[in-house]
C-alpha cells in the first residue's frame, strides 16, 4: 500500500486550506516564510531572545516586515496594501508562517494590526484612511506603528474589561470648536510600546458631558505625557516589545474611534469601548490560534530527523543496520506519539483556517447587513438585535439549506435567503461566534499540552537551546498565545453563550448529519466518531438545558461555569476534527487536478485518513468523558438519562479500526522522505 | 535600451534529499515531482542583474523564459514573481537534470522565437553559466549560437554599460582571476555566475503586478518538444564524496576556512 512519500508541500496546503486560486495569499505566504526562516531564525539562533529590552537588532525585524510586504498585508490597496477585500485568511497565513519559526516575531507584526483594528472595524472612514495610510510602508518615510492599550495595572482591566481606570474628560470646549479631551491611561503588558507612534486606548468617561466609555487614539506628539513605561519581564515572545506605558494627554475629540455625536451639550461616542473590542477580538484571535498550530506542525520534521539519526556516528551501530537507518523510529511509541502531535496540528490548522475563511465571508456580509438595516431605518445596537431576532427562523432555514447538496436544494429559496444580508449575517455570525473562541481556546490551550509532547520526543535535547526547530521556545511561547487577547476562560465564557444559540444548535444538527453521510462513504476518516461525539454532545446540551440540579437550580446558565466550561471544552476538538476531515476530503477531490499532488495523492490520503481518524477518536473520547461527567454528575435520581447509554456505546463502537490506523500512521513516519537539513538555522 | 531575455529553469530545493532513480520515463530524482522547487540559483542571479539593468536603462524590458512543468513553475512564481518585474514565457516540459542540454536549448529557442516585439538587435541573452541540476554549462552557449549571438561571456560577475551602449563584462577565469572584455553592444549572451547583487526581498506588490502576465503565460504555455531519448545515461550515482550535512553553531569564518583547506589537503 502507498504511504506518505514526502512532507506535504505548498500545493497540498493550498488545496486543503482552500487558497489554491489566491495568488495574493500564496505570495504573502512565501514572503512571510522568507523573513521567518531568514532574519527571524537567525535572530533566534543568535540568542536575541535573551533580553527583555527592545534592541537595535530586534528593531530590524520591523524593516524586514516592511520590505517583505508583511506590514502591508492588513491594508487595502488604496491605503498601500496589495490584497483586495477581507484579510482574515491572509493575516492568519502570515501569522502561521512567522510562528513556524518564532511566534514572538508573529506577535510583533500582528500587534500593529491589533492597534489598527479598532480603527479598521469601527473607525470613521476618515480615521480609517488616515491611520491605515500612515501605517503603510513607503520608500520615502517610515510607516507608523501602533499599540493596543486595553489591559491595565492590577486591580483593573484584565479578563474583566469592564473595570476601566483609564479615564477621559473634557479639557476645553470652545463654542463651535472641536472639544479637547484629557485622557489618562495606564497600560500593562502593551505590545509594540517601544516603537509605537500611536496607541488605541480604552478609557471610561469621567465627565458627565461624555456619555460612555470609548476607545481613543493617542499620538506620541500629543501635548502631555506619552511615557512608554518599563519593559515587561516576560519569558516568552521576546521578539516582540511589551511595556507598561503611562499616558496623560490632551487630544481632540475627533480621535474617539467611530466618532461621536453631540446631544444636549454632551459628547455621545458612537461606540463604547466594549463594542469596539468585541468587534476587534472577534477577528484578531484567529491568527493567534494558528500561531500555536504552526509550531506543532513545524515540530514534525526536526523530530523525525532527530529520531532517525539518534544512533548514527561512532560505533553505536553499523551503517545500513535498522538501528542506524531508523534510530528511535524502530520503537512504535515514538512514531505514534509524533503522529498524534501531527494530528493535533492538522486539526488546529483546519479549524483556524476555516474560521479565518468564514470571517472573510462574514466581513462583507456584515457591511451589507449594516447598510440594509440603516436603509430600513434601524438604528442602535438594540434596534439591530431586534431586527436580527426577527429573521432567526429564516437564518435557521438558510443554515439547513447550506448543508443540502447544491443539486438537491431549493435553488430559488436558497438564492433568496443568500441575497438577504440580514439573514445571511445572522447565520454566519452564529457559526463564527463559536469557531473564533473555539480555535483560540483549543488550538492554544490543548496545543500547549501537545507541544510539550513534541519537546519530550526530543529527549534531553528538547530542553536545551540547541534543540533544532527551537522547540523549547515554541512550547513556552504557547502559554502566551493561550493568555493574551483573552485567556482560556474568556473563550469558554463566550462559547457558553454562543454555542447555546438556536442557530448554532441548527449547525450542530447539520454537522451530525453531514458526518454521518461522510462516514457512510469514507469511514476511514473517522467521521463516524465525530458524528457520535457530536450526537452525545448535543444530547448533553439538551439535557443540561432541560434539567435542574437537586437544589432546583438551572444547570445550563452562563454563570454556571462548572457546566458551561466543560461543555465548551468538549465541543472544540469535535469542531476541529470535523473541519480536518472536510479538508482531507477536499484534498481527495481536488488533488487529482494538480499533477504534483496527484503524484503522491494515494500516500497523502492514506496518511491523512489515519491521522484524521486518530484525532476524531481523541475528540470523541474527550467529549465522552466530559459529557458523561456532566450528565451523570448532575442528574437527579429521577432524571431520564436512558438516551445516554446507547449514545456512549455507539461512540465506543465508532472507534473500530483505530488501532491499526495508529500503527499505520506511525509506520508512515518511518518511511516519509524529509529534507537533508532544516531550512532555517538553529 | 535592451531587450533582456533571462533563461532559467527550476530545480529541486537543494536542502531536499536528492536521490537519483530510474523510472519508466528515464532517470529522475526520487519523488522529484513532489519536492519543492526553486528557480535555478545561477539563473536567479541573472534575473536580479537583468532587473537591475532594466531599471537603469530606460525603455528596457525583461522576459523570463523557462522550460519546466507548468504546475511547478506556477508554484515557483509565487516567490520569483515578487523579486523583480518581468514577463514570463513558458515552455511546458521536463525540468530535470537529465534532459539533454541541446534539447533544452532547442526548446528555449522556439520559445524565444515566439516572443512578440522582441528586437534581436537589442537582445541580451542572460542565464546561468551552469545550472544546479545539470551543470553542463552548455545550454546557454548552444542557445546563443542558435540565436546567432556570437558575443558570448561565461561566468559573468559584472556587466557595465557604457554611455554609447557598449558592454564591459567581467568573467571568472581560473585561479580566482577575472577577465575583463568589452564589446560594442547588444546582441550578446551572458552566462552569469553569482553577479554582484543580493537577493531582493520578496515584494508581494511587485508579485501581484507580475501575476497579471504570469498566469496568462502559464495558461497558454505550449508543450515543448523535448526528446527524452536524445541522451542515454548508462549509470547515475551521487558524487562519491558522501553528502553529510552538519549544522554547526558559532564557528568563526577562519575555522571554517581552515577546515576546508584541511579537507582539500587530505
Ligand atoms: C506578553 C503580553 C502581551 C500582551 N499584550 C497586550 C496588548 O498589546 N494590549 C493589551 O491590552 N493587553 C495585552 N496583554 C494583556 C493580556 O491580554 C492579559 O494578560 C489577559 O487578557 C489576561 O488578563 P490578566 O493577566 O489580568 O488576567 P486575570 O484577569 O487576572 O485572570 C487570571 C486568570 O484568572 C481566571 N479568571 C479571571 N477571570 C475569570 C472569569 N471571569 N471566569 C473564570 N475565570 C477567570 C482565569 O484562569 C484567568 O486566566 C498582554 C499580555 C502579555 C503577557
Amino acid at each position: 500500500m502507498e504511504t506518505l512519500r514526502t512532507l506535504p508541500g505548498d500545493d497540498v496546503r493550498q488545496i486543503m486550506w482552500r487558497y489554491a486560486d489566491r495568488f495574493d495569499l500564496q505570495m504573502a505566504v512565501q514572503s512571510a516564510r522568507g523573513v521567518a526562516r531568514g532574519v527571524v531564525a537567525r535572530m533566534v539562533a543568535d540568542g536575541v531572545r535573551h533580553s527583555h529590552e527592545w534592541t537595535e537588532q530586534k528593531d530590524s525585524l520591523l524593516k524586514a516586515f516592511d520590505e517583505a510586504g508583511i506590514t502591508a498585508v492588513f491594508l487595502d490597496p488604496h491605503q498601500g496594501g496589495f490584497i483586495e477585500g477581507p484579510k482574515n485568511m491572509a493575516l492568519s497565513l502570515v501569522a502561521f508562517e512567522l510562528s513556524w519559526v518564532d511566534a514572538g516575531a508573529a506577535t510583533c507584526s500582528l500587534a500593529n494590526n491589533l492597534a489598527l483594528s479598532p480603527i479598521h472595524e469601527r473607525g470613521t472612514t476618515e480615521q480609517r484612511d488616515h491611520y491605515m495610510t500612515l501605517c503603510a510602508p513607503s520608500p520615502d518615510r517610515a510607516p507608523w506603528r501602533g499599540a493596543f492599550a486595553l489591559t491595565e495595572p492590577i486591580p483593573y482591566v484584565g479578563v474583566d474589561t469592564g473595570v476601566l481606570t483609564g479615564k477621559v474628560r473634557i479639557d476645553s470646549w470652545e463654542e463651535g470648536q472641536e472639544p479637547i479631551l484629557h485622557v489618562e491611561k495606564r497600560g500593562r503588558f502593551i505590545t509594540g510600546m517601544d516603537f509605537a507612534n500611536y496607541a488605541t486606548a480604552a478609557v471610561d468617561t469621567a465627565d458627565p458631558r461624555i456619555k460612555s466609555s470609548c476607545i481613543i487614539i493617542l499620538e506620541e506628539t500629543d501635548p502631555g505625557l506619552f511615557d512608554r513605561g518599563a519593559p515587561t519581564l516576560k519569558m516568552v515572545h521576546q521578539l516582540s516589545s511589551t511595556r507598561d506605558p503611562v499616558f496623560n494627554l490632551k487630544v481632540p475629540a475627533s480621535r474617539i474611534i467611530g466618532g461621536y455625536t453631540v446631544k444636549d451639550g454632551c459628547i455621545v461616542p458612537n461606540y463604547s469601548h466594549s463594542e469596539v473590542i468585541a468587534a476587534v477580538f472577534h477577528r484578531t484571535r484567529v491568527p493567534v490560534a494558528l500561531m500555536t498550530t504552526a509550531k506543532l506542525l513545524s515540530a514534525i520534521e526536526p523530530v523525525i530527523r532527530y529520531q532517525r539519526t539518534r544512533f548514527r556516528g561512532g560505533d553505536a551501530c553499523g551503517e545500513g543496520s535498522p538501528k542506524y537507518d531508523l534510530g528511535l523510529q524502530q520503537k512504535q511509541d515514538a512514531v505514534i506519539r509524533l503522529a498524534d502531535v501531527w494530528a493535533a496540528g492538522e486539526a488546529g490548522a483546519s479549524l483556524g483556517f476555516a474560521t479565518a475563511r468564514l470571517f472573510d465571508q462574514l466581513d462583507p456580509t456584515e457591511k451589507a447587513k449594516d447598510a440594509a438595516l440603516a436603509k430600513a431605518g434601524v438604528v442602535g445596537v438594540r434596534g439591530q438585535m431586534v431586527a436580527l431576532k426577527k429573521v432567526q427562523p429564516q437564518a435557521i432555514e438558510y443554515v439547513n439549506l447550506l448543508f443540502v447538496p447544491e443539486a438537491e436544494r431549493d435553488a430559488a429559496r436558497f438564492t433568496a435567503l443568500d441575497a438577504d444580508p440580514v439573514v445571511k449575517f445572522q447565520a454566519l455570525e452564529a457559526e463564527a461566534g463559536v469557531l473564533c473562541p473555539a480555535c483560540k481556546l483549543w488550538n492554544t490551550g490543548h496545543g500547549a499540552t501537545v507541544m510539550r509532547e513534541a519537546v519530550a520526543l526530543m529527549g534531553g535535547y528538547g530542553i536545551t537551546e540547541d534543540c533544532p526547530g527551537f522547540l523549547f521556545h515554541k512550547w513556552n511561547d504557547t502559554q502566551l498565545e493561550a493568555t493574551y487577547e483573552g485567556p482560556e476562560c474568556v473563550q469558554r465564557r463566550q462559547l457558553g453563550i454562543t454555542m447555546a444559540s438556536e442557530i448554532f444548535q441548527a449547525y450542530v444538527v447539520n454537522y451530525i448529519a453531514e458526518m454521518d453521510r461522510v462516514a457512510a462513504t469514507h469511514l476511514e476518516t473517522g467521521a463516524g466518531s465525530v458524528a457520535a461525539g457530536l450526537r452525545l454532545w448535543k444530547q448533553t446540551f439538551d439535557f443540561l438545558c432541560a434539567n435542574k440540579d437537586a437544589d432546583g437550580k438551572k444547570l445550563y446558565h452562563s454563570n454556571r461555569q462548572a457546566v458551561t466550561f466543560p461543555l465548551a471544552d468538549a465541543l472544540c476538538p469535535l469542531l476541529a476534527s470535523r473541519l480536518f476531515i472536510l479538508d482531507v476530503l477536499e484534498l481527495a477531490a481536488k488533488g487529482p487536478e494538480n499533477p504534483m499532488v496527484a503524484e503522491g495523492l494515494e500516500g497523502y490520503m492514506a496518511f491523512f485518513n489515519d491521522i484524521a481518524r486518530m484525532q476524531a477518536a481523541r475528540a470523541a473520547g474527550e467529549a465522552a468523558r466530559l459529557c458523561s461527567g456532566l450528565v451523570h454528575g448532575y442528574a437527579t435520581p429521577d432524571a431520564d438519562v436512558a438516551a445516554f447509554g446507547p449514545l456512549r456505546q455507539a461512540l465506543d463502537t465508532s472507534l473500530a479500526g483505530l488501532g491499526l490506523a495508529r500503527e499505520r500512521a506511525g509506520a508512515a513516519l518511518t518511511q516519509v522522505m524529509i529534507p537533508e537539513a532544516l531550512d532555517y538555522p538553529m | 535600451m535592451f531587450h533582456i531575455v533571462v533563461c532559467g529553469g527550476i530545480v529541486p530545493d537543494p536542502l531536499q534529499t536528492l536521490e537519483p532513480v530510474k523510472g519508466p520515463a528515464g532517470w529522475g530524482l526520487k519523488n522529484e515531482l513532489m519536492l519543492p522547487s526553486i528557480l535555478d540559483p545561477w539563473a536567479s542571479h541573472a534575473l536580479y542583474e537583468a532587473a537591475h539593468l532594466a531599471k537603469a536603462v530606460p525603455g528596457s524590458k525583461v522576459w523570463l523564459v523557462s522550460l519546466g512543468p507548468k504546475a511547478k513553475l506556477q508554484q515557483v512564481m509565487m516567490t520569483v514573481a515578487q523579486k523583480a518585474p518581468f514577463e514570463l514565457v513558458v515552455a511546458d516540459g521536463p525540468a530535470g537534470g537529465f534532459v539533454d542540454s541541446f534539447e533544452v536549448a532547442e526548446a528555449l529557442f522556439a520559445a524565444i522565437s515566439g516572443i512578440a516585439g522582441l528586437d534581436a538587435s537589442k537582445l541580451l541573452l542572460f542565464g546561468g553559466w551552469q545550472s544546479a541540476s545539470r551543470g553542463s554549462g552548455s545550454t546557454l552557449q548552444i542557445l546563443g549560437e542558435k540565436l546567432g549571438i556570437t558575443d558570448q561571456f561565461q561566468g559573468v560577475d559584472k556587466l557595465t554599460v557604457g554611455a554609447d551602449g557598449s558592454l564591459e563584462v567581467m568573467e571568472r577565469i581560473e585561479g580566482g582571476a577575472y577577465q575583463i572584455s568589452t564589446c560594442t553592444g547588444a546582441p550578446a549572451a551572458l552566462g552569469w555566475a553569482t553577479g554582484e547583487l543580493p537577493e531582493p526581498p520578496n515584494n508581494p506588490q511587485v508579485g501581484m503586478a507580475n501575476m497579471r502576465l504570469v498566469m496568462p503565460a502559464l495558461q497558454k504555455a505550449k508543450p515543448a518538444a523535448v526528446n527524452a531519448a536524445a541522451i542515454d545515461y548508462q549509470s547515475v550515482t551521487l558524487p562519491a564524496q558522501k553528502r553529510e550535512t552538519r549544522v554547526v553553531k558559532d564557528t568563526p569564518v577562519d575555522v571554517i576556512a581552515q577546515e576546508i583547506i584541511d579537507w582539500l589537503a587530505s
